[in-house]
């Protein structure tokens, strides 16, 4: 089979040929000759078959023509001059990066454009006397970069990127390097003539180093001990802010007293290589996003209409925000509604599967209320606003308390858990060896105890998790597992109940299983039922034509459909009947009481041909490959529940399916499952909810690792704490056992850093701890640390990649 | 030996004049994306081929004729 030049997709159906390379669709064809003739065809010899085949876009972004929406899009505008940035989720190589950053080709009022390409977003300067964003967005959209443009861009926000870490690793890298450097001299030689005359200029230049390093550097920790001590948590954070002010105070008291040189050069080493550790364990995907909400989806503006003075009826393009109450809106195929609203006229099949999970789209009749978050798939429909889109039934979700409530930092973590038995250790170990002291030799005492605290300062502990937990996470991503934080890992260890939610979990998006049940049609009645489907636009007739044979379409005589009940036509004195059961039966001569499909909710579509019944084709959900095995293996030691937005219709299906004692749970409402969920907690659970769309953001929050199933990770999910590539579902029982691999080469490091500090401690003790000893010593033991945890997470991963490559 | 003196306050004002240049360009956001310019600089060698594209165009012009 060719493949198409431009977007490398199979030429399946229709194969253009055009300049001696082959198509495979009209839209590829036409990108293809816009690149082509602006001298832009260095795209295709950056990366093969790099193109995008663009999608419809016919009255798409015709709200860009009203100037509020505009407005708010823009990020500078000065009247000649605009800038705006989009967000295109199709960015994907380096040839989108080149097309993208050499648009003034396409159209001279481009003044530059600039790809970011791990934030998928180009920033495109214009002059706008001559074009509009609007026509940028189209010529965008006509060579396959479509601007992804939602409700969530009509709140400008300024974009406030967090780099106060960065800057603190600066200052304490700068000060470390000057402090090494300047106190070189003074680790091996103390008597010598020159040193001795210096040696107080350079102790108060290390101390002048160190005092941005303690104050702004350092200030994270004294406060995260304050804060802990407050709340009564003795977190890693007490021995740490400890440590530093003691080694800060001993330090500045030395070079004053002129006893020595002070630890300015462990203290900043000490600091720097902490933040080190929170630098590491950071891992950001910045083209993913934690945080979504409705918003990423809603339209950005809907087609209102509004009757003017004469009584006609006028369309224009308002901000969804700026609906009220009793506006009349215009909903296009393929739309979404972005407010409760009451139909009014047209015939509405609306699709709910990323709302509520039902996977079947359900018909309204005029009169009917329809719900937000709804996607029409059949014609033009005219509603009446019953709820603005902050009110409505979906977006109401959102106003639940779990949403509110940061999730981190409610738990305790591993580190916290050993700091609190280590702090008490260190301090009675220090208040014991200088009362010793005291009576032994009372000039030691100060010395001993300050060394004990200096010693022991819990670098290496407070490091083991950032670094194993950072290399685990990046580990997770390139294994196409996205976690948000690295603390997720350790909540992902202690899971005992894994909720499933099903459509679009457990089942595919896409694909169903057609089979048929019944009478032979024959090949007359085969060509009839394909010509009558293809003169549907029902997403049931179309999944149905499209596994039919397609010879022979005939023109039909007759044709009628009837919305939610199915439809009639006929050709050549040939009738036939498609739809559902009631509708097809109607007056049947053939009469089969019996429907036990009906009985069991499967999706079906009945035919009868010439007023007497044939059979059914029955629809069933596709599940995703591997979903037995993997139930079998979660079912080892924790407990699995699948969490249902859709009716029982499956029921019996997934029983046959699942390990026996599988609770399934359906017809739960998006708020029924975030109460699900925090039940269990109550009962003590530690919970993690897979799931896909916007009906199971709530269970997603509140669970305490909530996972996101992704067919494409370019395309958004609710806010979750990590996005699983739907292509390694089936192995998400390795991912749980590597996490327990990480906590388990944690408590390994720990081990080591105790040990670390058990030396250190009889350096203190004895009362010999000089500078030198600890600026060894607490470098090589935070450096050890990095390097087990790091060659460990490593080792551990070889099973966790053999187990994926395994299975596929 | 008072050069010393001059010797520290000059590597110390050098140290200081890099880390306030670091400081700014984390400022001005440069290394918040670190990947796309590593791409872009390959785009250079585009220059070199645009000539024989553009004799492609024309032959094409005199095929469809």
């Amino acid at each position: 089979m060719v493949n198409c030049f431009h977007c490398g997709d199979p030429c399946a159906d229709t194969l253009i040929e055009h300049k001696e390379k082959s198509f495979c669709c009209h839209g590829c064809k036409t990108v293809f000759d816009i690149l082509h003739d602006s001298d832009l065809g260095y795209y295709y010899d950056l990366d093969s078959n790099p193109g995008i085949s663009p999608q419809e876009i016919e009255g798409k972004f015709d709200f860009l023509d009203n100037e509020g929406i505009v407005e708010k899009l823009l990020e500078f505008d000065n009247g000649t001059t605009q800038i705006a940035s989009f967000l295109i989720p199709s960015i994907h190589c380096s040839s989108c990066i080149w097309v993208l950053e050499n648009l003034n080709k396409l159209d001279k009022n481009v003044l530059s454009s600039q790809v970011n390409f791990p934030e998928k977003t180009v920033r495109i300067t214009f002059s706008s006397e001559k074009t509009t964003l609007k026509k940028l967005v189209l010529l965008l959209s006509r060579i396959g970069y479509e601007p992804y443009i939602s409700l969530e861009n009509s709140e400008k926000k300024e974009k406030t990127v967090n780099r106060t870490l960065i800057y603190k690793l600066g200052v304490a890298g700068f000060a470390f390097g000057n402090v090494m450097f300047l106190s070189f001299p003074e680790y091996f030689e103390v008597e010598e003539f020159w040193l001795d005359q210096f040696k107080n200029m350079f102790r108060w230049l290390m101390f002048a180093f160190s005092v941005p390093v303690v104050f702004y550097s350092g200030r994270g920790y004294f406060t995260s001990a304050y804060k802990g001590l407050r709340s009564g948590i003795l977190n890693i954070d007490v021995p740490i802010a400890i440590g530093i002010a003691v080694l800060f105070l001993r330090s500045t008291l030395e070079i004053v007293m002129d006893w020595g040189t002070g630890f300015f050069d462990s203290l900043t080493g000490l600091v720097f290589f902490l933040l080190l550790g929170k630098f590491f364990q950071q891992k950001t995907y910045s083209y993913l996003s934690f945080e979504r909400d409705y918003k990423s989806y809603f339209p950005i503006a809907v087609t209102r209409l509004l009757k003017n003075k004469n009584g006609i009826v006028e369309e224009e393009q308002a901000e969804v925000y700026k609906i009220q109450k009793g506006d009349r809106l215009l909903i296009r195929n393929n739309e979404l509604l972005p407010v409760d609203a009451i139909l009014i006229k047209g015939k509405a099949l609306i699709d709910y599967s990323f709302v509520t999970g039902e996977a079947e789209p359900v018909s309204k009749q005029s009169g009917d209320k329809l719900y937000a978050g709804g996607k029409q798939q059949n014609g033009v429909l005219e509603v009446e606003v019953l709820k603005p889109v902050e009110q409505s039934y979906l977006t109401q979700l959102w106003s639940n308390e779990v949403f509110s409530k940061d999730k981190t930092g409610i738990f305790q973590s591993l580190t916290d858990g050993i700091s609190k038995r280590f702090t008490v250790a260190i301090l009675s170990i220090a208040f014991i060896s200088a009362i010793i002291w005291l009576v032994v030799d009372p000039s030691k005492a100060f010395n001993v105890f300050t060394a004990v605290l200096i010693v022991a300062c819990p670098c290496a502990i407070a490091l083991a998790a950032p670094f194993t937990l950072g290399n685990v996470l990046r580990i997770f991503g390139n294994n196409k597992f996205y976690l948000k934080e690295a603390s997720i890992i350790e909540q992902m260890a202690k899971v005992d109940t894994v909720v499933f939610d099903k459509t679009g979990t457990l089942t595919t998006n896409r694909k169903n299983t057609i089979t048929y049940e019944g009478i032979e049609l024959s090949p007359t009645e085969q060509q009839l039922l394909t010509s009558t489907l293809r003169a549907s636009n029902h997403p049931l007739s179309r999944s149905l034509y499209a596994i039919l044979d397609k010879n022979n379409i005939q023109t039909l005589d007759e044709f009628e459909e009837e919305v939610g009940k199915g439809m009639s036509a006929s050709a050549k004195n040939a009738t036939i009947k498609v739809g559902s059961s009631a509708f097809v039966k109607e007056n049947p001569k053939h009469f089969n009481t019996e429907d036990i499909s009906e009985k069991q909710k499967k999706t079906t579509v009945h035919i009868s041909s010439n007023e007497e019944y044939k059979g059914r084709y029955v629809f069933e959900n596709e599940y995703r490959e591997g979903v037995s095995e993997l139930f079998e293996a979660l079912r080892q030691n924790k407990e699995v529940i699948v969490l249902s937005g859709d009716n029982d219709g499956e029921r019996e299906r997934l029983e046959s399916m699942l390990p026996k004692g599988t609770q399934l749970i359906f017809d739960q409402k998006p708020e029924n499952k975030l109460d699900f969920i925090e039940k269990l907690q109550q009962s003590g659970k530690t919970v993690m909810m897979i799931g896909d769309g916007l009906n199971d953001a709530g269970a997603l929050k509140q669970s305490d690792v909530g996972i996101v199933i992704s067919e494409n990770i370019n395309v958004f999910s609710p806010a979750c704490d990590g996005i699983l590539d739907a292509s390694v579902f089936k192995k998400l029982m390795p991912y749980i056992d590597f996490s327990h691999k990480g906590i388990k080469i944690i408590k390994w490091a720990f081990l080591l850093s105790l040990l670390y500090n058990l030396i250190g401690l009889t350096f203190a003790v004895t009362g010999h701890l000089k500078p030198v000893v600890a600026a060894i010593l607490m470098p090589l033991s935070s450096i050890s640390i990095v390097v087990f945890t790091t060659l460990a997470t490593q080792y551990a991963s070889r099973e966790l990649r053999m187990d994926i490559n395994k299975q596929n | 030996m008072s050069i010393i003196y001059v010797l520290l306050s000059i590597s110390v004002l050098v140290a200081i004049v890099f880390f306030v240049a670091f400081i700014i360009s984390v400022k001005r956001g440069q290394y918040d994306d670190t990947y796309t310019p590593s791409v872009r600089m390959l785009f250079e060698d585009e220059l070199v081929k645009e000539e024989p594209l553009q004799q492609d165009k024309e032959e094409n012009k005199v095929n469809s004729k």
